[in-house]
């Protein structure tokens, strides 16, 4: 990789633009499409936790996979078997399990659950990662940075002529399977998500939706790991689903938006990490955030200026 | 107010790392109470992760100044970023339709995102790169004395503030609605509370790690909630276990060969086996203990149930028998004659009846008689009760005395037997027995007009 820094800086406008072509238009399309495809599952699921109000369930999963990819690692020592799927799935299905073991069997009230629960299990995590250091090839700085532009230094396939990086066509697949999994569930999520009740009579079971949807949520959150970390993974599961919350009161418009958001932050994304230098994960957020407040501001379903706006017209009514 | 830093130089590093532990289970045990009883654990969670831009900019600012890693700079700069993250759920909150989930969710992550952002981007202005991933991963070995004085006298203003103000904000943590009716300032209480909060969060830092920092918190206190049902208690027991877990922590990773192995996760662990051990076993509100007193309770119902199978038996009969066949009752409880046995076999231990082989009878002994009789007069004193007063129809209130029959104690009873006048019918037609009666009195011609239940 091109040392940055020591480019020479030049306050430019088109060269602020072309930089991160420095890196190959190749790999920056590479770079941006895996940021998308990490991203873009996140959003879609992230959509029903944001509307379920179970954000920080997302947030518990999202550090309790982490064991059981240490553990499914040390068995098969490979990063890209499918058993790391199996064991963050269990490990995410074990943390639910156990925030439903604290809150329903004691007077520890929910928030409190979840807050053990998913600590312990990311402890447990951080110390197996850390005994077995030199098996494991997940260090501690992969867990918090994720190293998304890592994709670049692996094997790649050949498709159509190009050199694709072998996690991107991972990432790919799942982002497809996610949305084929939205698509083909959407009325059961949309049902379960507003009116329990009503899905369960008619037949949905919400105690199977609700372990389902958690198992799908460990499955995308682990084939993010490896990009993002283990703690910015829930930035991207809320951050774009909250932002298209206050565009649109409608669902379906709200999924694409957080789509949407997941694509203009991957490649805001990309221009934040070659500009400053920083981690690309951390930039993505950063990214991110800077949507949701502009969406916080100006989201034409309940951002604060149309608000006031409203506001101001039904004072102005009243006159 | 002067302290002797000297003192503290004469300490060994593994000495100064246990201080550490101590100084901040102190911290986020006191706190850690107020969290689980308000319901706000997440906010601790969201805080610690929210203070990260705010260690990354103390860092800058002490490359700036040029001085050395200075801790209450770093200190102020993570308090105020804190703030400005509990400041920001509580406007996402107020402004728009997200729940406070998604806006602890949002709050958490991007300032998380923006302090990695800061960490990576700004290497060149952060002198002491090692410093910051101690707050990162928490490393209580890497706590100098500098740290541990800015520990010390931070935790010392926590525990003075929250004992000055303990009253005020026990009454804000359980009923912020009565605490304005009191006229307390309830949004300054808040406010102090929030700072506290994040004091105690970066307190934790150094040794936990941003991300175990809420462990701390929440694990020691909801501990100590299993154990007590007063604030101050609960305090207490929540200091303890967060000193012991820090402790213990400390010393398995002081200990043990391989030193890459972090604190934080190493005393999040032992809190947390803490918190497994008190689920499991606490006196009262245990798993084992609450699943023991419900199968005690499904146990005496059970008896109960076959004691008063067997009363109205022998009431179909007249009293004519004094005693009941296995199988006719098997046929009454609609049960096999297996299970009846061991039911009968209950209660010949409980010495509430005797039971002949020969003749396969069941007979009941005083104390079991009058268990029985007890039970039946709860159950048609009740049923009664539901038609006479409660205008429930005749037909209707058999289902709800079969389960009150077992919880109702004796000043119920005196209230419903004074309240119906000392009845002796039940509103089916049958004799409401007196407990006072034996099995020959009852068979002579039912219970006199004015008999008590005891």
């Amino acid at each position: 990789m091109v040392d940055l820094r020591k480019e020479q800086q030049v306050i430019n406008m088109v060269e602020w633009i072309e930089r991160p072509f420095i890196l190959g238009a190749e790999d920056v399309f590479y770079l941006v499409m895996m940021a998308f495809f990490v991203a873009l599952p996140c959003s879609q699921l992230g959509a029903f936790l944001v509307l379920r109000r179970m954000s920080l369930v997302g947030d518990a999963i999202s550090h309790s996979v982490l064991p059981g990819i240490v553990v499914a690692f040390l068995f098969t020592e490979d990063l890209s078997s499918p058993w790391l799927l199996v064991g963050a799935s269990g490990a995410g299905l074990l943390v639910t399990f156990m925030i439903e073991m604290i809150h329903s069997k004691t007077r520890v009230k929910q928030d409190a659950a979840i807050g053990i629960a998913f600590t312990s299990l990311f402890a447990i995590g951080v110390i197996l990662v850390s005994v077995y250091a030199s098996k494991v090839h997940i260090d501690a700085d992969c867990v918090v940075y994720g190293k998304l532009v890592s994709i670049l230094d692996h094997d790649s396939v050949t498709m159509l002529g190009y050199d694709v990086p072998k996690p991107l066509v991972t990432s790919a697949i799942v982002a497809i399977l996610t949305m084929l999994t939205v698509i083909v569930c959407y009325r059961i999520l949309l049902l379960s998500s507003f009116d329990p009740g009503m899905a369960a009579s008619i037949g949905y079971r919400p105690r199977i939706v609700h372990y389902a949807l958690m198992a799908v949520l460990s499955m995308v959150v682990v084939t993010s790991f490896q990009a993002v970390g283990a703690i910015l993974v829930i930035a991207l599961l809320i951050i774009p689903a909250a932002s298209a919350y206050l565009c649109s009161h409608r669902l379906k418009v709200m999924l694409l938006l957080s789509g949407v958001h997941a694509l203009i932050s991957s490649v805001m994304g990309l221009y934040l990490y070659v500009w400053m230098d920083c981690s690309f994960a951390a930039a993505m957020v950063v990214a991110g955030s800077i949507l949701f407040l502009f969406a916080w501001f100006f989201g034409p379903a309940d951002g604060i200026i149309i608000k006031a706006f409203h506001r101001r017209s039904i004072s102005l009514g009243n006159d | 107010m002067d302290y002797d830093f000297t003192t503290l130089a004469s300490f060994t590093i593994n000495q100064k790392a246990f201080l550490a532990t101590i100084i901040l289970g102190v911290a986020s045990g006191l706190l850690g109470a107020f969290v689980v009883v308000r319901r706000i654990a997440l906010v601790g969670d969201a805080l610690s992760h929210a203070v990260l831009p705010g260690v990354v900019l103390g860092f800058v600012m002490c490359h700036m100044l040029g001085i050395d890693k200075n801790p209450w700079v770093i200190f102020s700069c993570a308090v105020s970023i804190g703030l400005l993250g509990a400041g920001m759920v509580r406007a996402i909150e107020s402004t728009t339709r997200l729940k406070s989930d998604a806006a602890l969710g949002i709050v958490l992550a991007s300032f998380f995102g923006v302090g990695l952002a800061m960490q990576s981007g700004l290497k060149d202005y952060i002198d002491n790169r090692a410093g910051i991933s101690t707050y990162i991963y928490g490393n209580a070995a890497m706590i100098s004395d500098a740290d541990l004085a800015a520990m010390f006298w931070t935790t010392f203003v926590l525990v003075v503030v929250v004992w000055l103000l303990i009253r005020p904000l026990l009454v804000v943590s359980f009923d912020s609605g009565f605490a304005v009716g009191l006229g307390y300032p309830v949004k300054w209480l808040n406010f102090i509370f929030y700072t506290l909060l994040t004091f105690s969060v970066v307190v934790s830092m150094q040794a936990v790690g941003v991300i175990l920092v809420s462990a701390l918190l929440i694990t020691p206190a909801a501990t100590a909630y299993l154990l007590t049902d007063r604030l101050y208690r609960m305090m207490l027991y929540a200091v303890g276990f967060a000193v012991a877990s820090g402790l213990l922590g400390c010393y398995v990773s002081l200990t043990i060969d391989s030193a890459d192995v972090p604190t934080g996760p190493l005393i999040a662990l032992t809190a947390a086996i803490l918190f497994g051990l008190v689920y499991l076993m606490a006196p009262q509100h245990g798993v084992i203990s609450k699943s023991l007193k419900v199968f005690r309770r499904k146990q005496r119902i059970n008896r109960e149930n076959t004691l008063k199978a067997i009363y109205k038996m022998l009431e179909n009969e007249g009293f004519a028998h004094d005693g009941v066949g296995l199988r006719d009752l098997a046929e009454v409880r609609k049960r096999s004659i297996e299970e009846v046995k061991l039911d009968v076999q209950r209660l010949r231990k409980s010495k509430e009846a005797s039971f002949d082989d020969a003749k396969s009878g069941i007979y009941l002994t005083p104390s079991g008689w009058r268990r029985a009789v007890e039970i039946v007069r709860n159950h048609r004193l009740w049923e009664l009760y539901l038609t006479n007063q409660a205008d429930y129809d005749a037909d209707h209130v058999h289902d709800d005395a079969e389960k009150i029959e077992h919880v109702i104690g004796a000043s119920t009873v005196r209230q419903l037997e004074r309240d119906l006048d000392f009845p002796v019918l039940d509103p089916h037609g049958k004799p409401i027995p007196s407990v006072s009666q034996t099995m020959a009195q009852q068979s002579d011609g039912g219970s006199q007009k004015g008999a008590t239940g005891y």
